[in-house]
C-alpha cells in the first residue's frame, strides 16, 4: 500500500520541480547573457590578440617578452608597491575614521558618511587635478608650508611616488571605508559590555573584542582597494609625473604610440592573471584566519 | 568548582531617569549575602535598568550602590567583579567555546595551563565536557546559555547577575534549566540576582522575590509570602491569578455584602493604618461547597451561578459568577470524581474558602491594577 501510496503524483511533482528550476534560472539567463558578451569575449579576444607577435605571427613571443626585460619586471614591482602602500595608507587613515564614525549618532554618522562619500560625486580627474594644483612646487601646500615657515624649500609632493600615493589614497578611501563601516555598524554592543564585564578595560576590549569582530570588513576594503589599485591609470599618470609606472599606464603607451596591441594584450592577461592569484590568496589567507580565530582566546 | 565567598549588595535610593520616565525612582534593596533574589516586574518597570546600575553599564542619577562594605556607585564596569548572564548571551562569535569562558582568566593574566584546567572545571560544572572546541554557532539555546554562565561564573564573581537568561529557551528546556541554576547557586553560593519577568520562574527559584513596578520596589519578601499575601493589588494580581473583592469593615470586622468574614488569627489587618481592604480570591484556594465537610464551619461562603468550564489537562477551571456580578475561577484537579462531581453550568452552587486561606489586601478595587480584567467589572463597587 505505501509504495502505491507514494507514487501518487510523484512524477507530477518532480516535472512541476524542474520546470520551477528552469523559470529561475531563465529569469537570470539575459543578465548571464551580458556578462558573456561584454566581459568573458572581450578577455578572450585579449588572449587571442596576446598570442600574435608583431610579425603577426602566432606565438609566445610577447610573455618572453616579459619575463627576459628588466624594464617589465620593474613596472610590475612598481605597480605591487604602489598598490601595497596605497592599501597601508587606506589602512591607516580608514580604520579610526570607520570607528570615529561608527562611535557617532546616527545622525552625524550620516552626516560624515555624506563627507567620505562625496569624492565619489565629482570626476577622478577633477579630483587628480585638484591634488596636482595642492600639491605642486608652487601650490598650496608648499605655499603654505613656506608662509608659516615650517619648511624653507618646497616639498616634493607632486610628479613623484609621494602624489601618487597621496591622490590615489584620496580615491581608494571609501572603497575602504564603506565596508569596515558596515562591519563594525553590525558588531552588537553587547559584546563590548559582555568584555568589559569580564574584566576587559576599554583597551583590552578593543583588541581582544572589536577588532577582531571588524578584520573580515577590513579585509573586505583592503581587498577591493588593492585589486582596484593594481589597475588604475588616471592617478598614476597625473601625479606620478611619469616616474611612477604602473601596468596600465605602459599598455595605454603601448597601444597609443606603438599600437603594439600583441605585448599591451600579454600585459593586460598576466595582469589578470596575478589579481586573480591575488584574490584567490586572500580567500585562502581569510579562511585560515577563519580558522585560527578559535585561538585568540588563549586556549590551545 | 569552589564554594564562593558571597557579598552582601545595599542599594540606597537608586534613580534613574529617562526624560520624564522614572526607569528607577528611589530603590532601597538589601541582597543578602548568598541569597537567590529575583527582580520580578512586568514589561518595562525597570528590571533591566536596575540590574545594569548594579553591573555599571547604566549610571544612575542618584543613589548608593554598595558590594559588602565597598561603594561602587561610581567604579566602571571593567572593575567591578560581578559576573554577568546576558539576555542574548553575548558570547563571542570570533572565540570558541573555551576561548569565550577562558576570556576573563585570560585578560587577569593567567597562565595558559590554569586557564584550561579551569574552562575543562568550569565546562563539567555546566555539563558541557567536551564542547570546549566547539564554535558559538554550533551550540542550541540551551547550550549558549551554559556557557554564558560558564563564561560568568569561571573568575568567581562573589555577585551574580542574570537578565531573563532563559527567556529564549522553550518550556521543557526553560524548567530544566531553572532547576539547574538552583543547584548551582546551592553549589557555589554566590550572591545572585536574577531577572525576571516569568512569575513562575520567580516563584520556583528565589530565595526572596523583589516585586518592581513603575521603577519602584513594590514588595520584597520570599516566594510563599508574596503569593499568599500580597502587599497590594498590583502584587495580587501580577503574581498568580486573582479576584479582589470589595471589603467593608464593620464594627472593625471585615465583612463581604454584609456578612463578616472569618480571617486566619495573626492575619487581621490593621484597619487604622489602611483605609480600605479588599478580599483576594485565587481559583486554586476556592472549592466547591459540600456541607458534608467535617469543617464546613471554617470557610467563608460565596453564592454564584455556575458559567463555562475549561479543561487544562492536569485540572479544569469552572468560571462561576457570583451573586454580584464578579466573575470568579474555580481550579480543581482533573480526577475521575471530581470531573464527575462538577456542578452542570447554569446550576447555582457555593464556593468556600477556608479561613486559613482568606487574605485580605490594603487598597481599593479600583487601584486592583490593569492585568485582571475584573478590575474593569469591579468598577462602582468601590467599599
Ligand atoms: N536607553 C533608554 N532610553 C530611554 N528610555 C529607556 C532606556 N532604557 C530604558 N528606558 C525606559 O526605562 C523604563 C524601564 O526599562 P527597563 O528596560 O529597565 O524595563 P524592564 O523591566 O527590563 O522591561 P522588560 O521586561 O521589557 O525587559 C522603560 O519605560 C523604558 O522605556
Ligand atoms: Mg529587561
Amino acid at each position: 500500500m505505501t509504495a502505491a501510496a507514494m507514487d501518487i503524483n510523484a512524477a507530477a511533482l518532480r516535472r512541476d520541480e524542474r520546470r520551477e528550476k528552469l523559470a529561475l534560472f531563465s529569469l537570470c539567463a539575459p543578465a548571464s547573457l551580458l556578462v558573456l558578451v561584454i566581459i568573458v569575449a572581450p578577455v578572450g579576444w585579449l588572449f587571442w590578440l596576446s598570442l600574435f607577435n608583431d610579425a603577426g605571427v602566432m606565438s609566445l613571443d610577447n610573455y618572453t617578452r616579459m619575463f627576459e626585460s628588466k624594464s617589465y619586471t620593474r613596472i610590475f614591482i612598481t605597480t605591487f608597491q604602489v598598490s601595497f602602500l596605497t592599501t597601508a595608507l587606506c589602512v591607516l587613515l580608514g580604520y579610526p575614521l570607520a570607528y570615529f564614525l561608527a562611535q557617532l549618532p546616527r545622525r552625524w554618522a550620516a552626516l560624515g558618511m555624506l563627507a567620505v562619500l562625496l569624492p565619489f560625486w565629482t570626476s577622478l580627474l577633477v579630483r587628480t587635478y585638484a591634488w596636482l594644483v595642492v600639491l605642486q612646487r608652487k601650490g598650496l601646500v608648499n605655499q603654505w608650508g613656506m608662509e608659516l615657515g615650517l619648511w624653507e624649500a618646497p616639498l616634493r609632493l607632486a610628479h613623484n611616488l609621494n602624489g601618487t600615493l597621496i591622490g590615489m589614497a584620496h580615491i581608494m578611501l571609501p572603497f575602504l571605508v564603506l565596508p569596515l563601516y558596515g562591519a563594525m555598524k553590525a558588531i552588537d554592543f553587547d559584546y563590548m559590555k559582555a568584555a568589559a564585564n569580564l574584566g576587559a578595560n576599554p583597551v583590552s576590549a578593543f583588541r581582544h573584542v572589536f577588532l577582531p569582530l571588524s578584520l573580515p570588513g577590513l579585509f573586505a576594503g583592503i581587498i577591493i582597494v588593492f585589486v582596484l589599485c593594481l589597475g588604475f591609470f588616471v592617478t598614476p599618470a597625473v601625479l606620478g609625473g611619469g616616474k611612477v609606472i604602473m601596468v596600465s599606464m605602459k599598455i595605454e603607451t603601448l597601444v597609443d604610440l606603438f599600437f603594439n596591441f600583441g605585448t599591451a594584450s600579454a600585459l593586460g592577461v598576466v595582469l589578470l592573471g596575478l589579481t586573480l592569484l591575488v584574490l584567490f590568496a586572500a580567500h585562502k589567507l581569510l579562511q585560515l584566519d577563519r580558522v585560527l580565530g578559535g585561538g585568540h582566546g588563549g586556549n590551545p | 568548582m569552589q564554594r564562593i565567598d558571597a557579598l552582601p549588595i545595599h542599594i540606597r535610593a537608586v534613580t534613574k531617569t529617562y526624560g520624564a520616565v522614572y526607569a528607577l525612582d528611589g530603590v532601597d534593596l538589601e541582597v543578602r549575602s548568598g541569597e537567590f533574589l529575583t527582580l520580578l516586574g512586568p514589561s518595562g518597570s525597570g528590571k533591566t535598568t536596575l540590574l545594569m546600575v548594579l553591573a555599571g553599564f547604566t549610571r544612575p542619577d542618584a543613589g548608593s550602590l554598595k558590594f559588602g562594605d565597598a561603594e561602587v556607585i561610581r567604579m566602571p564596569p571593567h572593575r567591578r567583579e560581578v559576573g554577568m548572564v546576558f539576555q542574548n548571551y553575548a558570547l563571542f562569535p570570533h572565540l570558541d567555546v573555551a576561548a569565550n569562558i577562558g576570556f576573563p582568566l585570560k585578560l587577569r593574566g593567567i597562565d595558559k595551563n590554569d586557564i584550561h584546567a579551569r574552562v575543562e572545571s568550569a565546562l563539567a560544572t555546566v555539563q558541557l565536557q567536551g564542547f570546549g572546541d566547539r564554535r558559538i554557532h554550533q551550540l542550541s539555546g540551551g547550550q549558549k546559555q551554559r556557557v554564558a554562565l560558564a563564561r560568568a561564573i569561571i573568575f568567581e564573581p562573589r555577585i551574580l547577575l542574570m537578565d531573563e537568561p532563559l527567556s529564549a529557551l522553550d518550556k521543557k528546556l526553560r524548567e530544566h534549566m531553572q532547576i539547574e541554576l538552583r543547584r548551582l547557586h546551592e553549589q557555589l553560593g554566590m550572591t545572585t540576582v536574577y531577572v525576571t519577568h516569568d512569575q513562575r520562574e520567580a516563584l520556583t527559584m528565589s530565595d526572596r522575590i523583589a516585586v518592581i513596578n513603575h521603577g519602584r520596589l513594590i514588595q520584597l519578601d520570599d516566594p510563599r509570602a508574596i503569593y499568599d499575601h500580597p502587599a497590594d493589588p498590583f502584587v495580587a494580581n501580577f503574581i498568580g491569578e486573582s479576584v479582589l473583592l470589595p471589603v467593608e469593615i464593620i464594627d472593625g470586622k471585615p465583612c463581604y455584602r454584609g456578612r463578616p468574614l472569618q480571617v486566619a488569627a495573626g492575619h487581621a489587618r490593621d484597619d487604622k493604618t489602611t483605609p480600605g481592604a479588599l478580599l483576594m480570591l485565587r481559583p486554586e484556594r476556592l472549592v466547591f461547597m459540600d456541607d458534608a465537610r467535617a469543617d464546613a464551619a471554617a470557610y467563608n461562603r460565596f453564592d454564584g451561578v455556575v458559567g463555562h468550564a475549561v479543561y487544562q489537562g492536569e485540572n479544569f477551571v469552572t468560571y462561576i459568577t457570583l451573586d454580584d456580578g464578579h466573575e470568579v475561577a474555580v481550579r480543581s484537579v482533573s480526577r475521575k470524581q471530581s470531573l464527575a462531581a462538577a456542578p452542570p453550568p447554569g446550576s447555582t452552587v457555593t464556593l468556600g474558602l477556608h479561613r486559613d486561606e482568606t487574605a485580605l489586601i490594603p487598597g481599593h478595587t479600583a487601584a486592583a491594577g490593569n492585568n485582571n480584567n475584573d478590575a474593569e467589572t469591579n468598577r462602582g463597587h468601590k467599599p
